[in-house]
């Protein structure tokens, strides 16, 4: 149950360092602007920058008064202020307003727009346009990486996930390359990378101009291999229901950058806890990777044990009780602190999973995961949707059925799309129109339709073009493949096969062994095999677009002989969720090395069809 | 740790993370890098595996290797790169299926551009965008040093851009040159960069010319489609896809307007004017529905409103039903309007009829609602079917199994309950139902009937001793009638 790290496990980078050199860089910006100021922050830059500063260390830079963007009137006597935002367009025009109101008041203040982790020519045209520009100064804060936690690195932009993959926007690509720039030039160089989708090449390049701009260094390398995966290569992974403590946690509170805030259900009084969750709860870093059900075991095991070293104090004489106190009283009572935390947050999760019939949509998933009886997968889609309980839930639901049967059959896509819109309301004609156009969820080509359509095509154009269009169509078309692959893959284990859930044998145990996440599954496989060789098939069911290229610097004989080379950087673009960060701990512990995630934000289910959702102006 | 403080100063001096500036002056560095490139790119041609390593090399708009001829060949997308060169190779980013552009003469190359000025029929636009996109005579030699940022190759001037230096757009005035911008800023993969070039087209060009020349650039088009959204520049937007033949995202764009409105006339009055946008045939119908729905809402909302009937005193409404979806807008009527006539329109079998509602959704919409009135008759009458010798019979399009789900949420009293966990075929499912919510009777007529003596032991042992049920179960096992399988 416990944790046994082997022995020769690689130790990780301190990534503090990260969050020390955003500090700086933010007290560098502050005094830019010298005397008191109010400081405007963006609402979702708010969590990000707690981790990193908090407020005695803004006022120590002459920050008066704190706001949250709103983009209502704001309420400031300050001469000066300050806006700490994300390049965002309306924020910009927001403040464009509040400078021409002030102008036309007649009120004189300076402004200064602080944009992280960079700034956009279209903000900055809005102040043009505005007629403001010049009035407010800009600057930026590279906060690129907010380390969450010991193995995970999150560059806290969620909208990349929508920007990138549904609006086809690349402004977050040198973000990207950016990133990994500054993890090279404080932790030292990569050897060698891999990676797979459009993003991921692109993110690559971005890096390596970067990289061949900047002087070269010689330096010891802390992750010798880099693995990029855009999101959109596995959709299934974060569809599914997390079953492991820290997904479950995350599907039911939503940990909000490493924090989770525990309601009086949880904590059983009448006010609501935020707590830290990472490898500093030691509660915590012990429950995290395992499998739900074996979490209320290890827990009461855990509250026997704490039981008895309380118990160690009768009978003890003075002296003892003295040290007793001012050895482990402490310990143990953080201990007991977190453990009926923890217990308090099992029963929640329990009694809302009976509530909404977690069962039957685990086994409904499942069985949609294994391709087994689907007429029946459909119908209990079908009264979920008629039920109208969780929208979110619905949704996804026919969105793995979509990708497991690469599309639905005509007739179902229309009765069931039908019935969701009255269940829950017809503007999610515009939420079906994005599902399609990311290819979540959508009809089946007939496979007549399509070749009918590229021969004709075909004949008007020359050979070259004709290449671009079936590019064109099979985008269009977006098949899944997911049946294959997880054949090819091995994906689904065999049904009937026992698996016992405390002694995982494989990554599916993050799946209650129903499954292993084919996003970890092509990290291992290329790892093994040092490269996309053998997979030929399997990338060519996921479009392509595989890489695998070697930086070819000298030394990679001496090399091999440290941790690095046991240590690997695996960067998801789009979002990661903790089913996957578990899983690759679990696969690192198995092979005897260590996975950094670095992700542009942690995902679920409910956080990424949710940016799919236009229901909201 | 003991390296952080070293680490921090080399932070801060990187060029790259510095705080930005418009300051030029690592240009001098970056000239002599530069020329270092240009001289290292010499020695290519004995040593093909340096070719990708070569600054010059660029990518075109559609991801096509320009001049890399060797590697786009050489280099499947799986290979592995191993070699001795310092840096890492650049790859691909296009899709393996369009590949097979990378051997094109030069001069293919230029013919697309010389007709850029006259307009081009589709496929040849088509075609045009898979050729090299811009041409080698404008660009600079690197080590030329150029002060004058408006004298900058769009190669050049794309690299400042992304570098956040100074730079010009005014000198870009032919179509060609804007283009060759444009393709460029794509090469890059920057978004910010394609973006910021894209308002420049945008102020210089008429949108007949834009949109056209966007047509064939899907990487470009998308980011221009975004940042209109962005902008909230609605109506230049839909002329757009309009041009681009993109009706049902157009028709979709507009109809998206709809949630800006609050004011339920005005949003009703929109709704109609959507009825006559070109959508699919499945989205027509469902605008049209929603249309309907808005419309009945406004007249349900204001008779309810002021209603003062019975069951309206008894169960305040809690909120408006404007805005809500169709099925809630069944419950209500099934709550608050049960057994009105089909005539009007709050009436639940007028909703059934005009948005074409299930059998099986309406079953259990309108047993949800009966169930929380606990009208138990109202719930009997919606399974109830009579066959041709006049017997009542329960029969429902949902199992069961569901029914007891809702009824047992609805706090059904056990006898309803029974009622109904007695109906499950399967008695496997039957049994567990029933021991889920304690149904006793159907409990112990199960194990009876399976002849189970020790299950039905062993219930009797959780009982209390001197209940009905613990009786029953005791009568049943003295019964010496009963053979017991075990």
């Amino acid at each position: 149950m416990a944790q046994t790290e082997r022995r020769d496990a690689p130790e990780l980078p301190d990534f503090s360092l990260l969050k020390r050199l955003a500090r700086d860089q933010l007290i560098f910006l502050l005094e830019q602007l010298p005397g008191k100021k109010d400081l405007f922050i963006d609402a979702d830059l708010m969590s990000p920058l707690d981790r990193i500063a908090n407020v005695t260390i803004l006022k120590q830079h002459e920050v008066d008064k704190l706001y949250k963007v709103e983009l209502k009137q704001i309420v400031s006597n300050s001469d000066q202020l300050c806006f700490l935002i994300r390049p965002r367009i309306q924020t910009v025009k927001w403040i464009s307003e509040l400078v021409n109101s002030d102008k036309a008041a007649g009120r004189f203040r300076r402004y200064k727009i602080i944009f992280t982790p960079q700034k956009f020519y279209a903000c900055e045209t809005v102040l043009e346009e505005q007629g403001v520009y010049g009035d407010v100064t800009t600057d930026e804060w590279n906060f690129y990486i907010l380390p969450l936690d010991d193995d995970i690195l999150s560059l806290e932009l969620p909208e990349f996930f929508r920007d990138n993959f549904l609006e086809g926007d690349q402004r977050w690509v040198t973000t990207g390359g950016s990133a990994l720039h500054l993890l090279q030039s404080v932790y030292g160089s990569f050897s060698k990378f891999y990676g797979i989708g459009r993003c991921a090449k692109m993110v690559y390049e971005s890096w390596r101009e970067l990289m061949e701009e900047g002087e070269q260094r010689t330096k010891q390398p802390e992750f010798a291999k880099v693995f990029l995966i855009d999101r959109d290569v596995d959709f299934v992974t974060p569809l599914c229901s997390q079953v492991v403590y820290e997904g479950l946690v995350d599907d039911i509170f939503r940990i909000k950058c490493g924090s989770v805030e525990f309601g009086p259900d949880v904590t059983s009084s009448d006010k609501s806890i935020k707590v830290m969750l990472n490898s500093q709860d030691k509660v915590f870093n012990e429950i995290r990777n395992e499998h739900f059900s074996n979490v209320f075991g290890f827990l009461s095991q855990k509250a026997k044990n704490l039981q008895t070293a309380y118990d160690k104090r009768r009978g003890m004489d003075i002296q003892q009780m003295k040290a007793f106190v001012a050895d482990e009283l402490k310990g143990l009572k953080q201990e007991h602190r977190l453990l009926s935390l923890h217990i308090g947050a099992s029963e929640s999760m329990m009694k809302k999973k009976t509530k909404q019939d977690f069962q039957e949509l685990l086994k409904t998933e499942h069985s949609l995961l294994e391709g087994f009886e689907v007429r029946e997968c459909i119908t209990c889609i079908e009264e979920h949707i008629n039920r109208q309980v969780s929208m979110i839930d619905s949704l996804r639901l026919l969105c793995l059925l979509s990708i497991t049967e690469n599309g639905l059959l005509s007739k179902d896509y229309r009765s069931l799309k039908a019935q969701y819109l009255q269940s829950y309301g017809i503007q999610h004609l515009l939420t079906f129109a994005n599902l399609k156009q990311l290819g979540l969820l959508q009809e089946q080509q007939t496979g007549e339709t399509l070749t009918v359509m590229e021969s004709k095509v075909g004949k008007l154009v020359n050979d070259k073009t004709a290449g671009k269009l079936t590019d064109a169509f099979s985008s269009l078309a977006k098949k899944s493949n997911f049946r294959a692959l997880s054949k090819k893959l091995a994906l689904v284990p065999k049904s009937g096969e026992e698996y016992d859930l405390r002694v995982p044998r494989d990554m599916a145990y993050v799946f209650s062994g129903a499954y292993i996440p084919l996003s970890c599954k092509l990290i291992e496989q290329v790892l093994e095999r040092d490269g996309w060789t053998g997979l030929e098939e399997v990338t060519r069911m996921l479009n392509g677009q595989e890489f695998a290229v070697t930086g070819g610097s000298s030394s990679s004989e001496a090399r091999n002989k440290t941790d690095a080379q046991r240590i690997v950087l695996v960067m998801f673009l789009g979002g990661c969720t903790f089913s996957e960060i578990s899983a690759l701990r679990f696969l690192g512990k198995e092979r005897g090395c260590r996975f950094i995630v670095i992700t542009t934000a942690i995902t679920n289910s409910a956080r990424l069809l949710e940016a799919l959702l236009d229901s909201h102006p | 740790m003991s390296r952080a403080k070293p680490e921090d100063d080399e932070y801060w001096n990187s060029s790259k993370f510095r705080a930005f500036t418009f300051d030029d002056d690592d240009d001098e560095f970056s000239r002599l890098k530069e020329s270092k490139r240009a001289v290292n790119s010499i020695l290519v041609g004995d040593d093909d595996d340096d070719d990708d390593d070569d600054d010059v090399e660029r990518v075109s708009w559609s991801g096509e290797p320009v001049g890399s001829i060797s590697w786009s060949v050489k280099e499947t997308a799986s290979s592995i790169r191993s070699g001795s060169e310092q840096s890492f190779p650049k790859i691909d980013t296009t899709p393996s299926l369009s590949k097979q552009g990378s051997g094109y003469s030069l001069s293919s190359l230029f013919k697309a551009k010389s007709k850029s000025g006259a307009f081009q029929s589709f496929s040849e636009s088509f075609s045009d965008t898979s050729t090299r996109t811009y041409a080698p005579a404008l660009r600079k030699p690197k080590s030329d040093g150029k002060d004058f940022v408006s004298d900058l190759s769009p190669e050049e001037t794309v690299r400042r851009m992304q570098k956040g230096r100074a730079f010009s757009l005014e000198k870009f005035r032919s179509l060609q040159d804007k283009l060759l911008l444009l393709d460029e800023a794509v090469a890059a993969y920057d978004g910010n960069v394609i973006t910021a070039v894209l308002i420049y087209l945008k102020k210089s060009l008429s949108k007949e010319i834009l949109f056209r020349e966007l047509m064939a650039r899907d990487v470009a088009l998308r980011h221009y489609v975004h940042y209109l959204k962005e902008m909230g520049e609605q109506k230049l937007l839909v002329e757009l896809l309009k041009a681009l033949g993109r009706t049902e995202d157009m028709a979709l764009m507009q109809y998206k307007e709809h949630l800006n409105i609050k004011d339920e006339g005005r949003r009703r009055d929109f709704l109609k004017s959507c009825l006559s946008l070109p959508f699919s045939q499945d989205d027509a119908t469902h605008v049209q529905d929603h249309y309907t729905l808005l419309e009945r809402q406004i007249i349900v909302e204001a008779s309810d409103k002021k209603a003062d009937t019975d069951i309206f005193r008894k169960f305040p409404r809690k909120a408006s039903i404007l805005n809500m979806p169709i099925i809630t807008t069944l419950y209500y009527s099934c709550f608050y309007h049960y057994g009105e006539s089909e005539g009007t329109f709050s009436s639940p079998s007028n909703i059934r009829k005009t948005f074409r509602i299930s059998e099986k959704q309406y079953i259990l919409t309108a047993l949800g609602a009966r169930a929380k009135l606990k009208s138990w008759f109202d719930v009997d009458s919606l399974f109830n079917t009579k066959n041709w010798l006049g017997y009542t019979k329960k029969r429902s399009p949902v199992g069961f199994h569901r029914v007891v789900d809702i009824l047992q949420k609805n706090s059904a009293p056990v006898q309803v309950l029974q009622e109904y966990v007695n109906l499950i075929d399967d008695p496997e499912l039957k049994l567990s139902v029933a021991l889920k919510y304690k149904c006793h009777d159907v409990i112990i007529n199960t194990y009876r009937d399976l002849k189970d003596r020790q299950q039905l032991t062993v219930y009797r042992d959780k009982l209390e001793r001197d209940s009905v049920e613990y009786r029953k179960i005791q009568e049943l096992l003295n019964n010496g009638q009963i053979r017991w399988k075990n």
